[in-house]
């Protein structure tokens, strides 16, 4: 068999931002839009900040509250609602955390001014009709015992709860009987109290002319009322970095894997350590040719998929490591993920392994706003951090003058392993003394859900 | 009444030819597009596995990363990403595919390590034996380690069809793959890794002339093997319900799928698009029938799904297919009235939807077709999968139109014929881990 030789690659083309066109409403709204006429549709994001004082009914109240946002106005019910978006060949869809309650969608571009219109009677006229409310809870009751049988659910639920403790993001998935609890009367005080344009982003990306897309926002929007928020009002305390302390093991008998998880703090992306620790994190786990997946996937068969990454919460970043490994090389996986951890912290990187993740990183910066979901997604993540467009044009500048020395140094300040804390789900009675032979291991046993 | 939303036109470009060792080569060319999508499709799917191989195809895939004569293990996977590219594959019932999205400068290193992949595999023991316990993990979780996990993909087929090829799991036991040899994949490799079983369709910013060179170049010396056939999966259709239960043991809620065999998707496409626009109108989204009746008026589902094909797209599967009605039901709930409910919905449907209604789910099909074209890999897969399975990249631009075309007369028709008889199957989950 002939032996072939590779192709040179030439050098990639600088990345082109788009033209952002940006408004401000006079109720506090913010817009931005871009011109993305790939296909004839567009995509919008609507983020609205609404906090949490980090009491367990309100994160309940937060979670139906986006549920149950599409289920009817004074002149539509939630069937006419979701009808009128698909006769606008589109759909609209709501989500919450702790930091936004999203209002989400995407139509054909022919019929952006009705579908504003349509999100604009949802996010300013939501009743709240008992009926609808009372189904809706009963099938995010029913989402949350699903999610809750499902190990990611359970270990990332066990992670933010040993990382932020009783701080808003240590939630997790809501209690059913939370869910349960929320009342119509909440929900339209909160519509009233928390919906507010004042704070809020709007991106909308397609192939809509963006004086006529800021034109139609103004318009269906503009109406929008509310009493201005207080900044102090959407700002969530920062929460403490979490104390180290021993690996909890989250009981799951009869698991055949393990989900092992990490996390430490990280800075957010307009910090001047984030373009070097995202290098740090790609070479360390953040993409397919990295050391973690080489050594558990590719030369011990331990794993899957695992990988690494920087998380960003409005107030807290972290460092990431997950891992779903088999049970019975629960220890022996730790061990390597540890190894992998101590080696970015001691020791350089080779420079062909940085100017790969270079290249990676810019390369599917690219790619993830090439289309019009992608890029309204990125937007919307620049708008919440308080970051413009032109960091589009600086992060990779940034990127490219991160040397191996740099990449060893904030490994030593978020990827040490003294600073990271560790969740394990799995079968303790099979898993337990493999891994306290190497960390102190507290053991829980599973929070149930009512069936 | 409101009036339909006017569809939108696709005009991709579309530009066929073929190498002289068999290779159909598909390009659609976008120069606004910022990179490269390249999609290479082997003929072959878990339905080519025989007995005592079952989840081969999709072992196989994953050595087919894991070098070749030119190229160590991780080397194909180090060249993507360091140039700022993605990769990955997957294993269907009726095909495999290896993908990739790259930046314009990448594209002729792409199409390179495509053809060295056709070109010759570098099988040994050591990545066999790596391979199988990576995907003994896949398994484990996506399958073993949660709840649904081969609901309904694993599932359903055992309960719907008799023969091994469509019967069985894709994915494939622990002792099959545990038995598998490097002379079995030599063997695999030769059959259908060869470039008159493939298809290569490449899709973003690329000059079609210089693109075309760079194909001839790289994939022209790849000896011609001929290639094998498509496998027969025929199977009668059932002339009675087959129902089968099934314990989860770490389900905290039944849940069940209803499966209808469908029309040939390819030798009878009008028929077969008339059934996927009524899957829309039964169980898609909230307005749908099924939601309405199922979730919100008799309170026996909380949520319910529609899927046609084997992993829910339907344009990428052969005959014989499946229409699946996938529901999770609140506890205690059995399957008997929700069947009763799904009957009575059918039978009204084949008495005819509304004309509005089908307008209704047709621009939203529509426009969610043409969301997923948006990007350049997306559009490269779609056309690679037209070309191989229909011979017909350019109904990628017409697909629209042909769903525009679907009556009401045509949903009820086919819903009469398709879903009105006995036979069907029917899997009920019981949930093992209810509190």
């Amino acid at each position: 068999v002939t032996v072939a030789a590779v192709p040179e690659v030439g050098p990639p083309r600088p990345l082109r931002p788009p033209r952002v066109s940006q408004r401000a409403l006079a109720n506090g709204l913010r817009v931005s839009v871009a011109r993305r006429a790939g296909i004839p549709r567009f995509e919008v994001s609507l983020r609205i900040p609404t906090v949490l004082a980090g009491r367990a009914d309100l994160a309940a109240r937060q979670l139906v509250l986006a549920e149950t946002l599409l289920s009817g106005t004074a002149t539509a019910t939630s069937v006419e609602i979701s009808e009128a978006a698909q006769r606008l060949g589109g759909s609209l869809s709501t989500s919450a955390d702790a930091d936004w309650v999203v209002v989400s969608g995407s139509a054909l571009s022919v019929s952006v001014v009705p579908f504003l219109r349509l999100l604009a009677e949802v996010v300013c006229e939501a009743t709240f009709p008992a009926a609808e409310v009372a189904l809706q809870r009963d099938r995010v009751v029913q989402e949350i015992v699903l999610a809750r049988s499902q190990p990611e659910t359970i270990a990332r639920d066990a992670l933010v709860a040993r990382y932020f403790g009783r701080h808003a993001y240590g939630r997790g998935t809501p209690e059913p009987e939370a869910v349960a609890g929320v009342r119509p009367a909440a929900l339209r005080a909160a519509r009233d109290n928390r919906l507010l344009p004042s704070g809020s982003e709007l991106v909308l990306v397609g192939d809509v002319a963006a004086p006529r897309a800021l034109d139609a926002v103004e318009s269906a929007l503009g109406g929008w009322r509310g009493p201005a928020r207080a900044t102090s009002d959407h700002q969530l305390a920062r929460p403490a970095p979490p104390a180290p302390g021993p690996t909890v093991i989250v009981d799951r008998p009869g698991a055949v894997q393990t989900n092992i998880r990490l996390a430490g703090p990280a800075v957010p992306r307009g910090h001047a350590d984030f373009p070097p620790l995202m290098l740090a994190n790609m070479i360390f786990g953040g993409y397919f040719t990295s050391r973690l997946v080489d050594n558990i996937r590719e030369r011990r068969g331990y794993t899957y998929s695992p990988g690494s990454g920087v998380e960003h919460r409005q107030v807290a970043s972290t460092f990431t490591v997950a891992a779903d490994v088999g049970r019975d090389v629960t220890a022996a996986a730790l061990v390597e993920i540890l190894y992998e951890l101590g080696r970015m912290v001691s020791t350089l990187a080779d420079p062909a392994e940085l100017e790969a993740a270079r290249r990676y990183v810019q390369g599917t910066l690219a790619m993830a706003i090439q289309t019009q979901a992608g890029l309204t997604s990125y937007l919307a993540t620049l708008a919440s951090s308080g970051l413009g467009i032109e960091y589009l044009r600086e992060y990779p500048r940034l990127l490219n003058q991160v040397t191996v020395e740099a990449v060893r140094e904030v490994s030593g300040r978020y990827l040490a392993p003294t600073r990271l804390i560790t969740v394990m789900v799995g079968d303790a009675r099979i898993i337990r003394a493999g891994v306290e032979a190497l960390v102190d291991v507290e053991l829980q046993s599973r929070r149930e859900s009512a069936g | 009444v409101a009036s339909r939303t006017k569809l939108p036109h696709l005009a991709l470009s579309v530009d066929r030819f073929a190498l002289a060792n068999g290779l159909r080569v598909v390009l659609s060319p976008d120069r606004s597009a910022p990179t490269v999508g390249i999609a290479v499709f082997y003929d072959v799917g878990f339905r080519s596995e025989p007995e005592g191989r079952s989840g081969f195809a999709h072992l196989f895939e994953h050595l087919m990363f894991q070098g070749s004569a030119s190229l160590d293990k991780g080397e194909a996977d180090r060249l993507i990403e360091g140039n700022g590219g993605l990769a990955n594959g997957s294993t269907h019932s009726d095909y495999t595919n290896y993908i990739s999205q790259l930046p314009v400068n990448a594209l002729e290193l792409g199409l390179f390590l495509e053809a060295d992949r056709m070109r010759a595999a570098r099988l040994t023991e050591d990545n066999l034996r790596n391979q199988i316990e990576v995907v003994k993990e896949e398994i484990r979780v996506n399958v073993l380690n949660r709840p649904y996990g081969g609901f309904p993909w694993i599932d359903l087929p055992p309960v719907m069809f008799d023969t091994f090829n469509n019967a069985h799991d894709g994915y494939g036991s622990f002792a099959d793959l545990e038995s598998a040899t490097i002379a079995d994949a030599a063997d695999f490799f030769r059959r259908y890794y060869c470039p008159a079983n493939a298809v290569l369709s490449v899709a973003g910013d690329l000059d079609p002339d210089s693109t075309r060179a760079f194909v001839q170049e790289h994939f022209g010396g790849i000896p011609r093997r001929r290639a094998p056939k498509v496998p027969d999966c025929f199977e009668p259709l059932p002339d009675r319900e087959r129902r089968s239960s099934m314990v989860d043991p770490l389900a905290p809620v039944p849940a069940m799928a209803v499966g209808y065999r469908v029309p040939d998707p390819i030798a009878r496409l009008d028929e077969y698009l008339a059934l996927v626009v009524a899957s829309e109108v039964l169980a898609g989204g909230e307005p749908s029938r099924l939601y309405q009746r199922l979730v919100k008026h008799d309170r026996v589902a909380t949520h319910t799904f529609a899927m046609v094909g084997t992993f829910g797209d339907p344009f990428d599967v052969r005959d014989p297919t499946m229409l699946q009605l996938l529901a999770y039901l609140p506890p205690g709930v059995g399957v008997d009235p929700v069947l009763v409910a799904i009957d009575e919905e059918v039978s009204k449907l084949s008495a005819g939807p509304e004309p509005a209604e089908v307008d209704r789910v047709v621009t939203a099909m529509v426009s969610d077709y043409v969301r997923h074209l948006d990007s350049v890999l997306e559009r490269a897969m779609t056309i690679g999968i037209l070309e191989q399975q229909r011979h017909q990249p350019e109904l990628v631009n017409e697909l629209p139109a042909a769903l525009a075309r679907i009556t009401p007369t045509q949903v009820a028709a086919a819903v009469g014929r398709w879903m009105g008889g006995p036979g069907r199957a029917v899997l009920e989950v019981v949930p093992g881990a209810a509190a």
